[in-house]
């Protein structure tokens, strides 16, 4: 299963995004080969509108099943679970392993709504 | 953080200055500018620029002349009329894309069948953090004719969010674009009040109405004040009353004072310069401050 | 004759000029209202209003059964206001420009275009005047298209006076474009002229003829009309700061019907630009500046 963390930095040290549409960038842990792999977010950082659906679809496309982040957006959500991805929110503060782990051990739950608004409802 | 921006939906009713008094009253705040089309407030806090970036959005399509068959399938696709036809002999010789017109949707780029068209990313403007006498500031400057899209106006209140956090300033105040569109919205989102500045006036009215309409749509706490009020005491009246009702506070009013233009002309905010004004401004602004104290602010990021 | 009243500040007195100049034009007169956040001049005139029509733009809508993800939809978006995942692809209509790219770039045909409302185009009539106005939907962010539709209903003869928002932004432009002279209103005060600086600078940029009208002219600054004789812009009328006229406008009096001295104000004004836009002086663009050199 591949587990997608917002990231400030490109290794699991680094601090989580709080943002997700707008995220440095996206580190993907695959629980099969406990490794990661760094996934640029130019597309999400240059959009002029819509960042959130960009990352949201980058993700998708990279085959995340778990999304980890600060916080999210009424469209982020709606994409990523059109995508069938799950969604944690409130990871800022904790580093990218952390989070993780936190993830793995079963302490965060799936959020079923965003949690900031929207710019344009 | 607390975060109020100044708005009016009718343009010219005195939202700058009121803001620059505000920043001066209250010394710890980060000052924004949000009206990236007409950025005023410099004026006033005569802040001296520190860092400036280059704005991107979007993208631009523009036809290289050398590989245009004059085909005319652009001018066919675009629905902005962004394409223009040069004749010769009767017959189309050369298409041309006005950028002022060009939406940056990219439909000509990819249906031009001899790839003659490049699509480069627009620089649309710039945006500056600046020291002022009374802290930080961040302002921007659009590029003429660039789409408003509000997301420089997300960039720059994005960065003041950042400055506020790093320098442990507990206010954010906003200078808000006129209007009730794409910058207003970008400038109110995430906003944990709002000042409404109108003059009492038939149409500062009108207008005042479409942005309660806009503040309750977005459910940002709603403050109100009147600017030379003594114009028309009866709207003025009205006024007051409407914001009430609206579910707004009514934070107060102030006079119609010669100082105001005269700080303007000085380039220092009204309650340095003094006056009647002076007086009403600093009312209002502890009005807010009281205000603010009752308001739960919301954790709110930029998505 | 297409007359844009235009200014880079807002409450400088665009409508103002607007609404009292078109009162003291010949007929046939057109005024239309693109300032359609917040439009204003029907207050001055009480137009009777005889039709109102919802403004739509297009956006996509999918049909689930030819779809078959391929993403070329949203790949070719430039607003992602469709995006193509695993499934159907999701659509965001309040992120949609209506370039209409998804349908065409479609390989299975699987979208047509649905109509959303964005706004309102009502027109009448006041006196001799025809009288149309766009007025935004709150909420909705993009004004573009809807002041070129209200353009669409400019008169094909004697002239139309069209009400600008306020900026320098892409709907100022969507409002200036195409008529053949701007009167730039500014007011007598630093913001005044900072802002009108800004004005000018699109105006060269669109290469459009224009003039000026300073308002709230008072003996504190000079500096607006210091300005326009230094870059030779023609001053066409000077406003003089007017307690009586400031009451006036404010309960949505038209000021050449209520304070004395401004109809022949008006009609002066009306003269110059009679006289100016003749003349088609552009002018002089050496000091046309583009956003490169400012940076």
């Amino acid at each position: 299963m591949k587990i997608s963390i917002s990231s400030q930095g490109s290794n699991p040290d680094s601090a989580v995004d709080p943002r997700f549409g707008r995220a440095a960038q996206f580190l993907i842990y695959d629980t099969d080969t406990a490794s990661y792999e760094v996934i640029s977010n130019s597309q999400g950082q240059e959009a002029a509108q819509g960042a959130g659906i960009k990352a949201a679809e980058t993700i998708s496309r990279c085959g995340a099943q778990v999304l980890i982040t600060g916080h999210c957006g009424p469209k982020a959500f709606s994409t990523l679970k059109a995508a069938g991805i799950e969604v944690i929110i409130g990871a800022e503060g904790l580093s990218v392993s952390q989070a993780v782990d936190k993830y793995k051990s079963g302490q965060f739950d799936a959020t079923n709504s965003s949690d900031v608004r929207g710019h344009w409802k | 953080m607390k975060e109020m921006v100044v708005i009016s939906g009718k343009g010219g009713t005195g939202k700058t200055s009121l803001t620059a008094s505000f920043a001066s009253l209250n010394g710890k705040s980060v000052i924004v500018d949000c009206d990236v089309d007409a950025s005023d407030l410099p004026l006033v806090l005569s802040p001296v620029t520190e860092r400036m970036e280059y704005f991107k959005s979007g993208h631009e399509a523009v036809i290289r002349k050398d590989d245009c068959v004059a085909c005319g399938t652009c001018m066919d696709k675009c629905r902005f009329d962004a394409v223009h036809e040069a004749r010769r002999y009767g017959r189309p010789s050369q298409f041309t894309i006005d950028p002022l017109s060009c939406e940056g949707c990219g439909v000509c780029v990819h249906f031009c069948p001899s790839g003659a068209i490049d699509f480069p990313e627009q620089v649309c403007g710039q945006w500056m953090v600046s020291e002022t006498r009374y802290g930080p500031m961040v302002h921007a400057r659009l590029a003429i004719g660039a789409e408003n899209s509000g997301k420089l106006v997300s960039t720059v209140k994005t960065e003041a969010r950042q400055i506020a956090e790093e320098r442990k300033l507990p206010w954010i105040i906003v200078d808000g674009p006129p209007g009730i569109a794409c910058p207003v919205i970008a400038s109110i989102t995430g906003a944990s009040m709002a000042l409404v500045v109108v003059e009492p006036t038939l149409s500062g009215v009108h207008d005042m109405e479409r942005v309660f309409a806009l503040t309750k749509h977005f459910n940002i706490p709603t403050l109100v004040c009147v600017n030379k009020w003594e114009l028309n005491p009866r709207i003025a009246g009205e006024i007051e009353r409407g914001a009430l009702s609206a579910g707004a506070s009514f934070a107060g009013k102030i006079g119609y004072d010669s100082s105001v233009t005269a700080a303007q002309i000085k380039g220092i905010p009204v309650v340095e310069y003094g006056g009647p004004a002076a007086q009403d401004i600093r009312r209002i602004w502890q009005n807010i401050e009281k205000r603010m104290e009752s308001i739960e602010i919301p954790t709110v990021m930029e998505v | 004759m297409i007359l844009a009243i235009a200014s880079g500040k807002g409450g400088t007195g665009k409508t103002t000029v607007a609404a009292n100049l078109a009162v003291c034009l010949p007929e046939p007169v057109h005024l239309l209202d693109c300032d359609v956040e917040e439009p204003n001049c029907h207050i001055f005139l009480n137009p009777e209003i005889k039709s109102t029509e919802r403004f739509t733009l297009p956006f996509p809508t999918v049909d689930e059964n030819r779809c078959n993800g391929c993403g070329e939809c949203s790949n070719i978006c430039q607003y992602n206001a469709i995006v193509s995942l695993k499934s159907k692809p999701l659509v965001f209509p309040e992120l949609c420009h209506g370039c209409g790219g998804c349908s065409e770039v479609c390989p299975e045909e699987a979208i047509t275009e649905a109509k959303r409302e964005i706004g309102t185009i009502s027109s009448g009539t006041w006196r001799h005047i025809t009288f149309v106005q766009g007025l935004l939907d709150v909420g909705q962010s993009l004004s573009p298209p809807l002041i070129r539709a209200v353009k669409q209903h400019c008169g094909t003869n004697g002239i139309t006076i069209i009400d600008c928002p306020p900026g320098t932004s892409c709907p100022v432009i969507a409002a200036v474009t195409k008529s053949d002279y701007v009167v730039l209103v500014s007011e007598s005060s630093p913001f005044g002229l900072h802002d009108l600086d800004l004005a000018v600078d699109t105006m060269r940029k669109l290469d459009l003829n224009f003039g000026v009208v300073i308002n709230r002219v008072s003996s504190l600054d000079h500096r607006v009309a210091d300005y326009c004789r230094n870059a030779q812009i023609p001053i066409l009328l000077e406003i003089p700061d007017d307690r009586k006229a400031a009451e006036a406008y404010s309960q949505g009096l038209l000021l050449v019907e209520s304070v004395p001295g401004f109809r022949e104000l008006f009609e002066r004004l009306y003269n110059r630009i009679l006289s100016e836009s003749s003349q088609n002086r552009k002018p002089t663009p050496e000091n046309k500046r583009d956003f490169e050199d400012i940076a």
